[in-house]
């Protein structure tokens, strides 16, 4: 894994994605200038800090990293609060600081393995499915709020099967859960694996299976953050006797540095 | 351009430059080695360190605010027995000064700690936090009474002899010149002026406070006037050095506060920027001073016209 640098990096393109129904919800693909690393896994993610953020927003916001070429670095995000917001208004030309690679990824195993992805939580697997060396043994279950094609599933249809699943009516997610049991039971049958990324309640549903059904699964974390690197503690979540390192059980542990993938029976999402 | 400083006294502390890492924004150093040279910096202060390890307050702990951050981690650390044992063999000691800042909810225990950290060749300073407004029991007496701030200063005066002892002192008092003081005559070497403001942010869409605490510290640029007040109080009520911090954001500020008369200054919440900005910070110092035509920070420190 590259050691992870920090740098200004200058925005190539900002371009908008679908279009969606509510007013406040956007979604955009950001085109940034490779930065000095270029080793990463998928799962890792990266802080940017649009100069654009002043003095008036401290914090960096953690994005997953998707997309790297030898021109060019792309991530996606949906604007959300204030952060987003003023992201959604940079321009090709505009500075940005990033620092990345961070966290640990995926696990990658030549076993059949269900990618779980809620809303923009789909980013990190971008980077996975194409990676991946046996793209046959993935599959993706989707769920999303907006239309589909608000978010970046392009890429992942071109390698493997994604079942999408719209929530839009009262008992879409009754749908999504029922299919999210089934499809994790099938994969344990397999000893295959399980990877989950999206907004706390569904990662809390997934734990709940992968307990139940005793499914080797990881999930990944999108606590808020100020450093991204360890120090400000303010990303902590708990984790349980469960946790490899002994003096770390039933501790805090930094969601940026231990995390953002965790096993789900290692930590505590309560 | 020679920047380098020596907080004087009877165990001076010799610095590089006047540019230190706050305790609880630089983690424990090794977490912002990707990211600049540790040892181009003047000092480093490490994370908050108690006698046993605490698991800190629920989350969430921090909460950004305009201009500034609240956090209410609650001093989660490993204790200092596994600071001494496996962090600070990593830091690069005979290069960097490393402070250790250190917390206690009673005089003993700082006492307990000055000993612990005396005994290590690794450490330069110790960094007395008595201002802590985190932690619901006690911290906050030790700041706000100069007689507690006093007891405290000479406990650990008593249990360290042979370490350089800065006090860090809180904002959240009526009269901090007079905490100065008492903290000074205790025999503390320096001060460290700025903790955290005393504050709170609240969601109008949940009703819910956004620290779980409900009370944390306001640190960043928000609070630099405030810093700059409470220094300048300081400087003009003891003769020992004072270490300026809160809000620091830019070698301009940070020559702000050597002007009302800090000797060197500790960046905190700056490091969030971005993880390399106190070591640029330290590359950008010389350029500000030129700009100004200021050719060393002796002609700077304390010239304020008023
Ligand atoms: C490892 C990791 C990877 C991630 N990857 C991605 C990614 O690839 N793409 C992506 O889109 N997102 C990703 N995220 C999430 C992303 O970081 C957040 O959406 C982003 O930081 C939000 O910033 P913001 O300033 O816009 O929102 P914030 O202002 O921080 O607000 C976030 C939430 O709080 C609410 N809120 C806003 N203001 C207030 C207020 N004053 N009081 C109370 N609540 C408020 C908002 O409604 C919102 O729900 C990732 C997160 C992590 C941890
Ligand atoms: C996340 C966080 C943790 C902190 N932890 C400590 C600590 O353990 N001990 C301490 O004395 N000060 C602690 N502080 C206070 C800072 O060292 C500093 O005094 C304060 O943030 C003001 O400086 P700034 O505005 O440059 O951040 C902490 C501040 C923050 C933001
Ligand atoms: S974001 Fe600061 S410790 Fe994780």
């Amino acid at each position: 894994m590259s050691q992870p640098a920090s740098s200004l990096l200058t925005v190539l393109d900002l371009v908008p994605f679908g279009q969606s129904n509510g007013l406040d919800t956007q979604f955009f693909a950001l085109r940034l200038e490779r930065p000095s690393w270029t080793a990463w896994k998928p799962g890792q993610f990266m802080m940017v800090r649009p100069t654009s953020f002043g003095l008036d927003l401290p914090w960096g916001r953690p994005f997953g990293i998707c997309h790297m070429t030898a021109q060019h670095l792309i991530c996606f995000f949906q604007v959300v609060g204030r952060g987003t917001q003023r992201m959604a208004a940079l321009k090709s030309g505009d500075k940005v600081q990033v620092w990345g690679p961070l966290g640990n990824g995926f696990a990658m195993e030549d076993k059949p393995t269900l990618l779980l992805a809620g809303g923009m939580g789909i980013v990190p697997f971008i980077g996975y499915v194409h990676e991946h060396h046996q793209p046959w043994n993935l599959t993706m279950l989707f769920g999303h709020r907006q239309p589909l094609n608000c978010y970046p599933v392009d890429s992942i249809n071109e390698r493997i099967t994604v079942d999408s699943l719209r929530e839009s009516a009262v008992g879409d997610l009754d749908n999504l859960i029922f299919s999210l049991r089934e499809r994790m039971a099938d994969v344990g049958e397999q000893n295959g694996l399980v990877l989950a990324c999206g907004p706390l309640p569904f990662l809390k549903t997934v734990q709940q299976f992968a307990l139940e059904l005793k499914v080797r699964t990881q999930l990944s974390l999108e606590n808020k953050m100020a450093c991204g690197v360890g120090a400000c503690l303010g990303c902590v979540c708990q984790s349980t006797e469960n946790y490899p390192v002994a003096a770390k059980r039933n501790w805090p542990v930094q969601v940026c540095t231990h995390g953002p993938v965790f096993w789900a029976d290692q930590i505590s999402l309560d | 351009m020679d920047l380098s400083v020596t907080l004087a006294g009877e165990r001076p502390l010799h610095l590089k430059n006047p540019v230190i890492t706050a305790s609880g924004t630089f983690g424990y150093g090794v977490e912002f080695a990707p990211y600049g040279d540790l040892t181009s910096l003047g000092a480093i202060v490490v994370k908050g360190l108690s006698l046993k390890p605490r698991s800190g307050n629920p989350t969430p702990r921090i909460a950004e605010t305009t201009s500034g951050m609240l956090n209410a981690v609650g001093l989660q650390n490993d204790g200092v027995e596994n600071f001494v044992r496996h962090t600070l063999p990593r830091l690069p000691w005979q290069e960097l000064p490393v402070i250790a800042n250190i917390y206690a909810t009673e005089p003993q225990d700082f006492a307990e700690l000055g000993a612990i950290l005396a005994a290590e060749e690794g450490i330069a300073a110790l960094e007395v936090n008595i201002s802590c407004p985190n932690v619901k029991q006690g911290g906050i007496l030790f700041g706000q009474d100069p007689r507690l701030a006093a007891a405290v200063t000479k406990a650990v005066r008593k249990a360290a002899p042979n370490k350089h002892l800065m006090v860090k002192l809180s904002p959240n008092v009526t009269d901090i010149a007079a905490i100065a003081r008492a903290v000074a005559d205790a025999g503390a070497d320096s001060l460290a002026c700025i903790n955290t403001l005393s504050g709170m942010a609240v969601d109008v869409r949940s009703r819910r406070p956004r620290l779980a605490n409900v009370i944390g510290g306001l640190s960043g640029p928000a609070i630099k006037p405030v810093a700059l007040r409470c220094v300048w109080q300081v400087c003009n009520a003891v003769s020992i050095p004072v270490v300026g911090l809160g809000g620091i954001a830019s070698a301009e500020d940070a020559l702000e506060f050597i002007l009302v008369g800090a000797s060197a200054v500790q960046v905190g919440t700056a490091n969030f920027f971005r993880p390399d900005f106190a070591f640029d910070l330290v590359r950008e110092l010389p350029k500000a001073c030129e700009k100004l035509g200021v050719h060393s920070l002796e002609e700077l420190r304390g010239s304020l016209r008023v």
